[in-house]
């Protein structure tokens, strides 16, 4: 079983040498940069900058389902008619819209470490206890997102009329149904503005977790701007790399958000 | 002649029935357990680590760094407001060379991190020391403290130049043709007619933005300045005592709910006149 795992990891791994836009055969630093600093191999730092913009990317993409997910569930939570629930839910949203995402990270980051370290000392465990950064940083950075989500999503169920919601049930669908069917769709378009916003904000955000240790874009660049004494031009590539995340995802949004509206009228 | 004689006696109304143990209300138990065990445990930490020598250590250095926060948060919202101005009308301006500036400048310093931003001041233009003596310049991108000022600042500016373009375009055109049918002058119109209006619909953002600097001025203790988290980091890294995370986040959050509902009474208090 291992070792098909490592066999899938392989594959991974090499079909992301292929397709890298950085450093794979047809990126951009292999191509243009080829004798200068930003060489890949080890002459140069192409190719440990193109990890980090690896990192930053991946490390946004798997917090965005987290947070969204979470999102929706706490939006659900504070609409409830269950009292608990909703002073519950709104606990958390003033919780982690009111604390600074640096401070969250911190919290996340050594307080899952106490908490883990604990634990397996109940167990009868000994050894010491390391909390993988991107793990905390994922865990952060959703529940800041997750926290945002639920508000702009919250707007977004309050602009959806309650005769949907009827029109459904006098279809004689389900509560689960009538929300997948009539009411998730609707809530998209609506939401889908304000998602964008959150998914920028938390693409930026990302550039937090080079603190606790994670190799992403700004602690790649860091690094290389230490070594080579070269700041300026190593951290404007960093916000060169930003800028491209931000433009790429700009452009998926819009396509995104064309695809809800193809139903639409067209005026 | 038929009549009643006898009336129905009074009864007591039917019982209340119970109500039902639903999913919600056991979701709602469970996570209210969850934030009151999180409650008791960091009261429990912060009793059990009770220690009046830290308390009077450390104290006096979290009072000082949130002052730090706040004074660098405030100038640099005020000189960020001053500098969004002719952002916003170069950004709407007709020449084409002073609205692709203003969309160039917005874009850059919306689309990257204020952390990359930081560095990209503090360190990048730090490697130029010698230029920058030349032209007596040094003493200024010398300082930590001078440098995330002026990153926040220009930070700053291009959110506050995008929500008083967004607020300044929000104001319909009949009002500009009005003021122009009373003979008002174009400078009088928009200092009397279009700006009071455009604010009003800013101030929920700008007291956003305001929220947003003051969570993201934590960044600046990853370049050495001794605001509220730097003070906190220090204070961790001597005592390694987790508790020193948790007085910064109480602090943060008081700052904020204050704040916020500070912005919540003014808009309440301005707008009195819109309400019906």
């Amino acid at each position: 079983m291992s070792g098909f795992f490592a066999a899938v990891a392989e594959a991974v791994s090499a079909f992301l040498g292929v397709v890298d836009p950085l450093c794979g055969p047809v990126g951009i630093f292999s191509l243009f940069a080829k004798n200068t600093l930003l060489s890949c191999g080890d002459a140069g730092w192409g190719d440990e900058i193109a990890y980090g913009f690896l990192v930053t990317a991946s490390l946004a993409l798997a917090t965005l389902p987290v947070g969204l997910a979470a999102g929706f569930f706490i939006a659900l939570a504070k609409q409830s008619e269950e009292k608990s629930l909703r002073l519950a839910a709104n606990i958390y949203t003033t919780l982690f819209r009111g604390l600074p995402e640096l401070l969250t990270l911190f919290i996340v980051y050594y307080g899952l470490q106490i908490l883990v370290q604990n634990l397996m000392t109940a167990i009868g465990y000994d050894g010491r206890v390391e909390i993988n950064a991107f793990f905390a940083g994922m865990i952060a950075l959703g529940v800041v997102f997750s926290a945002y989500c639920s508000e702009v999503l919250l707007s977004a169920f309050k602009a959806i009329p309650r005769g949907q919601y009827e029109a459904g049930y006098a279809l004689g669908l389900r509560h689960g149904k009538t929300m997948r069917l009539i009411i998730l769709p609707q809530l998209v378009r609506v939401a889908l503005p304000g998602l964008g916003n959150l998914w920028m904000a938390l693409l930026k955000d990302t550039a937090l977790v080079s603190v606790i240790g994670l190799p992403d874009i700004l602690r790649q660049t860091g690094i290389a701007a230490r070594i080579t004494k070269q700041a300026f031009e190593f951290y404007s590539l960093a916000c060169l790399l930003f800028l491209v995340l931000a433009f790429l995802s700009s452009l998926a949004f819009s396509a995104i958000e064309n695809w809800t509206k193809r139903s639409e009228a067209t005026r | 002649m038929s009549h009643t004689a006898t009336l129905i006696p009074p009864q007591a109304p039917p019982p209340v029935p119970p109500r039902p143990f639903t999913a919600a209300r056991f979701f709602g138990n469970a996570f209210m357990g969850v934030w009151l065990a999180l409650t008791v445990g960091v009261f429990l930490m912060m009793a059990g680590g009770w220690d009046p020598q830290k308390i009077t250590r450390y104290g006096p250095g979290y009072l000082s760094g949130l002052g730090v926060t706040l004074l660098l948060v405030g100038l640099s919202v005020v000189l960020g407001g001053l500098l969004s101005l002719p952002l916003a009308f170069a950004r709407m301006s007709k020449n084409r060379i002073f609205s692709g500036f203003a969309y160039v400048y917005v874009y850059f310093f919306r689309g990257t991190p204020l952390l990359t931003q930081l560095f990209l001041v503090y360190y990048g233009l730090g490697s130029f020391s010698a230029e920058l003596k030349a032209m007596g310049l040094w003493w200024f991108f010398r300082d930590a403290w001078n440098c995330a000022l002026l990153t926040f600042t220009l930070n700053t500016a291009a959110y506050q130049a995008e929500i008083l373009r967004g607020a300044i375009e929000s104001v319909p055109r009949g009002q500009h043709e009005g003021a122009a049918a009373l003979g008002l002058p174009r400078s009088v119109a928009f200092l009397k007619v279009i700006l009071p209006q455009a604010l009003i619909v800013a101030l929920r953002p700008y007291g956003n933005e305001i929220i947003l600097m003051i969570k993201g001025s934590a960044i600046v203790a990853i370049v050495t300045v001794f605001d509220l988290m730097g003070e906190t980091r220090r204070a961790f890294s001597r005592t390694f005592d987790y508790q020193a995370y948790l007085w910064a986040a109480l602090l943060y959050l008081l700052v904020v709910e204050i704040l916020r509902n500070l912005w919540t009474w003014l808009e309440n208090r301005l707008t009195r006149h819109l309400k019906r």
